[in-house]
């Protein structure tokens, strides 16, 4: 490809004053809202790969044709339609571009920490397409991302579905058109560390969880049955509006997707028994660090298993993750769980292949089993199933390239398509893919291991007030 | 004498506290199966003696803690427990030259956080003394042919002394790996700390020479002091200098008798510090750690001959404006540069990932040999230990690991595994857990 998109994005980046490239960012039409791949084919012909479909196993020598953005044909020997980009893939791999069903990136704020109950807050309503992090979760294979609310509340915002279309400036642009709405929970240490713990509130236990968010699921019950009384005429006015309890009724009937951050075993089995007393079906735990010890019962939740979005290999950050194990995804697989892998912390999702293939070396999982913990099965756990996560005719064309196969520490992205477009490519990108350069803020730099390591993104943006010997501190936590 | 009643009921008494000893959930009766040393006959197996040389198929003898022979017309001895490793490669043991293990057990939990201690200057903090031979970290590292690694402190500036550990004993002390003890400086910060930093450029320019000039005033105490005690014992009579502890702790580098490791990430740290260790006459004894930017300014850390423990490497740049893979290609830039380079995973809990450090810095320029080299002999010159370990050599200590593949990559199982001679089995509290729960009896229960 010989692209001039990623020739001008070098000049305007090295050659040219940041002042000239400010204005001309400034006087581009409204209506062309991609600053890199506004004018970018989406019509392709990528030929000759190993195509690792995930669903329909591998094709040597294999062609996907795409159209529109979406993947029109797969096989063998396709011949390129007039107007359509070739690339020579020969030697390397494709796979379905990677779905992470756990991250934080593209938004500035986390945390709604002010009350146990926030579920009418959503991080749709802060997306920030200038976040960095997309560029490099882009030069990772990743295409779709589940961006969460934080871990701070038993009930938290909802989430938002959005594909790294980045260089799109209008956040909307980021968001994946028709994505089902999910809506975060969080059990354990986190919300009983911010409420019980950090303001002598309920929850400071286990206990105190199930029962807030009984409350809250029964209060809505309530609203819904009085909207529906008066919608049947059974009532003379409807209830008071409330957005907190048009989401939470809205999980109650099945049209909202309860993701909820959780470890250890009994509160996984909790939020079970709670969620079949109100009649819930759609429901994915995150990390659930235990999950390996209640597999069984995961699996047989509701009519299709309760899922699981497990890391690699974390543990031993806190107490209720030192019982942890790194066969968690082949456990959780062996028994029947539909298992994904996230990596939850800004940054960090660039290696995303690689955290699937450890289940290589902590468990026996086949090539394909390992890759769908990335693609099809996140997929499946954020209700994208029918558009995402496999190499089928009909889907969206997310690809990711790569010149060896994606489950060798030796890999290297080469390419990312998303929905048919290239957003990120080994050989044209230039180094600096920032869309904004803020003259004030600087050169950022440079943490060590250890406290990227601390950085609980979960828990962002909430303020602890502790009490110590020397009397009352704010802690803020990152 | 004592009744024979009260030695029942003291005999009671133990066995009851014994018990409740065993029922703990204790790290160290739930995890460890004792290793075993003896003589042993790694047979058919490829050997990669070194990053650079490789034996097709031959014999490996391990006698008692040390390599006895190494070679392919090498019999094993009639004493020997055979091991036929056909298919199999032998690895020297894999060094880290950067972690918490042994010092920290749980990040959230200050209780069982042994590497932090209080204060600016406390260099004569030990971060041996506080290793916990039990950690139930260790086990789940070594699995994967991590044998030493560097332990180190943190928080102030001289937080004490780092020490090389072998990952298998029983007290800190046998796992002291050839006495390889470090002072640590945590290099002050000369720039902005981040995009959170929000000070101005003159408050940080007041604060870094501030830092400077604490730096310096410790330097100059340290040299006063050890120039004191040096006539104190070279001339009778004469008065002993004030006791103060990190002055004492400071003796072995003010002496040149022992590396400093400095820990610095910035280009301008980096670059700050190459000059204060010159200025300082401390430069040859000075080994860089961190070194995120050391790309930056490789030719400086080259000219230095500073050896540099690079990492971790699996993280993103440290600046929003540099290339997505510049971590990963830091530890090959240096190298090209002329750099002596080892590889620090930087972690407590997922030491383990070293070698995923290590392949993605082959893939990035280092190359797999390049890559082996920062995990094993690089970081044994680097530490003074190059006789001792980092090949598979006849008079080498016995660590060494035998894998079904190469030992960068996910698919590959570690088979076997030798520390100091003692075979290790292969089992930690993850593996337990694993064959607990895989096929969970009972399992579903109505």
């Amino acid at each position: 490809m010989t692209d001039s998109i990623s020739a001008r994005l070098l000049r305007a980046v090295g050659g040219v004053p940041l002042a000239v490239v400010l204005a001309t960012l400034l006087a581009a039409p409204a209506t062309a809202q991609d600053r890199l791949r506004a004018d970018a084919p989406d019509d392709w012909l990528i030929q000759d790969a190993t195509v690792l479909t995930v669903t329909n196993g591998t094709i040597e020598n294999g062609d996907i044709l795409v159209r529109d953005g979406d993947i029109a044909r797969v096989g063998t020997d396709l011949s390129a339609p007039s107007g359509a980009e070739v690339y020579d893939a020969s030697g390397e791999y494709v796979m379905p571009g990677i779905i992470e069903a756990h991250q934080h990136i593209a938004i500035s704020n986390v945390n709604e920490a002010t009350n146990q109950v926030t579920a009418e807050v959503g991080v749709g309503d802060v997306l920030n397409p200038y976040d960095i992090g997309i560029y490099r979760a882009l030069a990772g294979g990743v295409t779709t991302v589940h961006v969460m609310h934080g871990s701070a509340n038993p009930i938290g915002g909802r989430n938002e579905t959005i594909k790294l279309r980045y260089g799109v400036t209008d956040p909307q642009g980021l968001k994946m058109e028709g994505a089902p709405r999910t809506v975060k929970f969080a059990l354990g240490e986190n919300p009983t560390r911010v409420y019980g713990q950090g303001r002598d509130q309920q929850p400071r236990t286990r206990m105190g969880v199930e029962q807030v968010i009984r409350e809250a699921l029964r209060k809505a019950e309530r609203y819904a049955e009085a909207k529906e009384a008066y919608e049947n005429g059974e009532r003379d006015r409807p209830p008071e509006h409330s957005e907190r309890m048009e989401v939470l009724a809205g999980v109650l009937s099945g049209d909202v997707i309860v993701q909820c951050h959780s470890y250890r075993a009994d509160e996984i089995l909790m939020l079970m028994r709670v969620f079949e007393d109100f009649g819930i079906q759609d429901l994915v735990f995150h990390h659930v660090n235990e999950g390996f010890k209640v597999a069984p019962e995961l699996a047989a939740f509701g009519d299709d298993g309760a899922g699981a979005s497990v890391f690699s290999d974390w543990w031993a950050y806190k107490f209720e993750v030192y019982y942890s194990t790194a066969y968690n995804a082949a456990v959780l697989t062996e028994n029947g769980v539909n298992a994904s892998i996230n990596t939850d912390i800004p940054g960090e999702q660039r290696d995303m292949y690689l955290q699937a293939a450890k289940t290589k070396r902590y468990g026996d999982l086949t090539d394909d089993e390992a890759l769908a913990l990335i693609t099809i099965n996140p997929a499946r756990q954020l209700g994208i199933d029918d558009r995402v996560g496999s190499i089928e005719e009909g889907k969206d064309a997310d690809l990711a390239i790569f010149d060896d196969h994606p489950l060798s520490v030796y890999t290297k992205p080469q390419r990312t398509y998303v929905d048919g477009v290239v957003r990120f490519d080994h050989e044209e990108d230039p180094d600096d893919m920032r869309l904004r350069v803020d003259p004030e803020g600087t050169v950022d730099l440079a943490r060590d291991g250890y406290d990227r390591d601390r950085r609980k993104s979960c828990l962002k943006g909430v303020t602890f007030l502790q009490a110590t010997e020397s009397g009352l501190t704010l802690q803020h936590s990152h | 004498m004592l009744s024979a009643s009260l030695s029942r009921r003291l005999f009671l008494l133990c066995a009851l506290l014994l018990g409740l000893a065993t029922a703990l959930p204790d790290a160290a009766t739930a995890q460890k199966e004792p290793g075993r040393q003896g003589v042993f006959a790694l047979t058919n197996a490829q050997i990669v003696v070194s990053p650079t040389d490789t034996i097709s198929s031959g014999t490996v003898v391990i006698r008692d803690d040390s390599i006895a022979a190494v070679g392919s017309g090498v019999a094993a001895p009639n004493d020997a427990e055979v091991i036929d490793c056909s298919g199999q490669t032998v690895y020297a043991g894999l060094i880290d030259g950067g972690t918490r293990l042994g010092i920290e057990e749980v990040g959230s939990l200050s209780e069982t956080q042994d590497f932090n201690e209080i204060g600016e200057v406390t260099a004569h903090m030990n971060a041996l003394t506080a290793v916990n031979p039990n950690s139930v970290h260790i086990p789940v590292t070594r699995v994967h042919g991590i044998t030493t690694v560097i332990t180190e402190p943190s928080n102030g500036m001289l937080p004490g002394t780092a020490a090389l550990i072998d990952l298998h004993g029983y007290t800190p002390r046998q796992m002291h790996a050839a006495g390889v003890t470090l002072t640590k400086l945590d290099f002050p910060s000369v720039g902005r700390q981040g995009p959170s930093d929000d000070r101005s450029p003159e408050t940080i320019e007041k604060e870094s020479q501030k830092a400077l000039d604490k730096l310096n005033e410790v330097w100059d105490r340290a040299e006063r002091y050890a120039r004191i005690d040096s006539s104190v014992t070279a001339a009778e009579g004469r008065r002993q200098p004030e006791y103060i502890p990190a002055m004492e702790g400071l003796l072995p580098v003010i002496r040149g008798e022992q590396p400093l490791m400095i820990t610095a990430n910035a280009a301008s740290d980096i670059s700050v510090a190459l000059d204060w260790a010159e200025e300082r006459g401390v430069l040859d004894q000075v080994i860089l750690s961190g070194a995120m930017e050391g790309w930056r300014v490789a030719d400086e850390i080259a000219e230095a001959s500073v050896p540099v423990l690079v990492g971790s490497v699996m993280q993103p740049p440290s600046r929003e404006s540099d290339r997505y893979d510049r971590a990963y290609e830091t530890p090959s830039l240096l190298r090209d540069a002329g750099v002596t380079v080892a590889l620090r995973s930087g972690k407590t809990e997922n030491v383990r990932n070293l070698v995923f450090h290590a392949g993605f810095a082959a893939s990035h320029g280092l190359g797999k040999s390049g890559a082996l080299r920062a995990v094993t002999t690089a970081p044994a010159e680097i530490f003074g230990i190059d006789d001792l370990v980092g090949t598979v050599e006849a008079g080498k200590k016995a660590n060494l690991f035998v894998a079904d593949g190469d030992p960068f990559q996910p698919t590959t199982d570690v088979q076997h595994l030798f520390i100091e001679g003692y075979k290790l089995p292969l089992e930690n509290r993850q593996t337990k857990l694993r064959d607990e729960f895989l096929n969970r009896t009972p399992g579903l229960s109505e």
